[in-house]
């Protein structure tokens, strides 16, 4: 209690500081999903125990015919951090949405991307939190050896595609309702991941299923993340990251669509 | 920084001009002029419909009004620097259910220049020794106080509380009650909207009634009291309902079934001239008239409807 007051009491009168609102705003939206079972159960655990079940119990011997711990924790990696952005901002948003909380912030002095960043940093903590503990599992139990340069620059690639899939969480917590929006998200993550070789290697997938992937964005990001650990299709990294750029900017026009949309019912 | 800017003193603190605002084809406000001016309590009273949390919404720039113009500060209402002069209590479910109440008031206060000291929330708020409580453990009561609080986070110098005790049990209540008085005598303003008569007499220098979109009646706390703490007599007679609206002190006049209901402030002269009129009147039953049946008293093309009807 004293703390709170003695930080608000050392402000300068007449004086607000952004950065000071920006960081409180994303300290709080990670609070406030850390609290949340609900949320950090699946985010944190799920690619840990995939990765126990799948990654080190086909663990195979050095000359084995595919490496698949060490695909694994590139592809369930991305995975995790797709599904950490798509819940966090999609189901969070919606939830607030739903409850008046964001209509009662637009009534106060608020910067009004506040909270977009904040979400968009916690998902970049979250996403953090997780690849840690993936390559910690990886490296141990999994027996996955690889230069330094190659562990930070994987980490990199899969925490940065929180953007695009923050964006595309966005636009859901935009266009679905409170209580349908985890439906909708795992409803369109589920299938993208299995379709993108996140799983399962792509190069295991029948042609049919590759030729789709080239349409997914997750399949793009995917992509990137194994070419660090030089496991990829060899697709162009330009062409990749214009796909998940493009991604982004289509998933942010959506976003804004459906904030339009909701402030016409209030402001329109 | 325009936010510091000196705000003139004459000036009303938020004013609706001739505002009109349309929900597809249903008209939420028809043509509403008012204002707060600087230090005063102002109650919205009207029964729920009436249009006062549209109005409340058209002032917070959370609306955009359908015709007229609507002022905060004397700037757009949804300017940075109106809103940091202005705390809202609204009527929102929830918050996240998942911070402490002290951690919504320490970002919330954040969000203002001139926040008010976080223990000077929580006392006046009631929420001493909740600070660490999630919002999701608190009572129904106590997530109330905790909307009032966050209202008073960037110590406003006008204060809009729609419904504010909606939910409330009658101690919260009375808090609430006495912090309103407090801020008032500070100087500080504020509109609230409620619809119980006793809650707007109890707080407010200045009742708006408004119904059905509209401005209806506007005066003293006494005044309006006057006006709609009506009496409704219900009887069986043989007036015909013009002969009953015009009887006097009867103010409106409608048929419910084979009873005949009149709405007047003077029930004792009413019931003498119904009487004298028709000797033969039975089942005579005199009782309070609630706010929305009040309302028939003040609006005479509501009289007249309900005449022809």
């Amino acid at each position: 209690m004293s703390t709170t007051t003695g930080t608000t009491m050392t402000l300068q009168p007449g004086r607000r500081s952004l950065a000071r609102i920006f960081t409180l705003e994303a300290k709080y939206e990670f609070l406030k999903l850390l609290r949340l079972p609900v949320y950090v159960i699946p985010t944190l655990t799920f690619p840990l125990v995939f990765y126990m079940l799948f990654g080190v119990a086909l663990r195979q011997g050095p000359g084995g015919a595919f490496d698949f711990p060490t695909y694994l924790i590139a592809t369930y990696g991305a995975f995790g951090v797709m599904n950490a952005a798509l819940f966090g901002l999609g189901v969070g948003l919606a939830v607030e949405r739903g409850q008046g909380w964001l209509l009662f912030k637009r009534a106060t002095p608020m910067p009004p991307l506040a909270p977009y960043v904040g979400k968009l940093a916690m998902c970049l903590l979250f996403g953090t939190l997780m690849v840690g503990s993936l390559f910690t599992l990886g490296a141990t139990a999994g027996g996955v050896r690889l230069p330094l340069a190659t562990w930070l620059t994987l980490a990199g690639v899969q925490v940065a595609g929180a953007v695009p899939f923050a964006a595309f969480g966005l636009a859901i917590g935009y266009w679905a309702g409170p209580n349908s929006a985890p439906a909708v998200i795992n409803l369109i993550s589920l299938p993208a991941a299995f379709g993108s070789g996140m799983w399962i290697p792509i190069q295991m997938m029948p042609v049919v299923v590759k030729k789709i992937a080239l349409f997914l964005p997750s399949y793009h990001y995917a992509q990137l993340a194994l070419k660090t650990i030089g496991m990829d299709q060899h697709e162009p990294v330009g062409r990749g990251v214009a796909v998940l750029a493009v991604f982004t900017l289509l998933s942010l026009g959506l976003a804004w669509a459906g904030w339009r949309r909701d402030e016409g019912k209030t402001f329109g | 920084m325009k936010s510091q800017r000196q705000f003139d003193d004459d000036r009303p603190l938020a004013e609706l001009r001739r505002a009109v605002k349309r929900f597809g084809a249903v008209t939420a406000l028809d043509g509403v002029d008012f204002a707060v001016q600087p230090g005063e309590v102002v109650a919205l009273l009207g029964p729920n419909g009436a249009g006062k949390t549209t109005a409340v919404q058209l002032l917070l720039g959370l609306l955009r009004p359908s015709g007229g113009e609507v002022r905060l500060f004397d700037q757009d209402p949804r300017s940075t620097a109106a809103r940091v002069r202005v705390g809202a209590m609204l009527q929102i479910s929830k918050v996240p259910e998942t911070l402490r109440v002290r951690e919504h008031v320490h970002l919330i206060s954040s969000y203002y220049p001139n926040p008010l000291p976080a223990t000077e929330v929580m006392a006046a708020a009631g929420l001493v020794g909740l600070e660490n409580r999630l919002f999701g453990k608190l009572s129904g009561g106590q997530r109330q106080r905790v909307l009032f609080a966050l209202a008073l986070c960037g110590d406003p110098h006008l204060l809009f509380l729609d419904e504010p005790s909606v939910g409330m049990d009658v101690e919260s209540r009375r808090g609430l009650w006495s912090v309103i008085e407090g801020k008032a005598a500070e100087g500080r303003s504020v509109l609230l909207t409620t619809h119980h008569l006793e809650e707007a007499d109890a707080l407010a220098d200045r009742i708006v009634l408004i119904s059905r979109g509209r401005i209806v009646a506007e005066g003293t706390p006494a005044e309006i009291k006057a006006r709609v703490a009506g009496r409704k007599v219900r009887c069986r007679t043989a007036l015909t309902l013009e002969e009953a609206a015009a009887l006097p002190g009867v103010r409106a006049a409608r048929r419910e079934g084979e009873l005949t209901e009149l709405f007047t402030t003077e029930a004792d002269r009413a019931v003498r001239e119904l009487l004298a009129r028709d000797p033969g009147l039975s089942g005579l039953e005199v009782e309070g008239a609630d706010l929305e049946e009040a309302f028939l008293t003040l609006t005479g093309a509501d009289t007249k409807d309900e005449v022809a009807a």
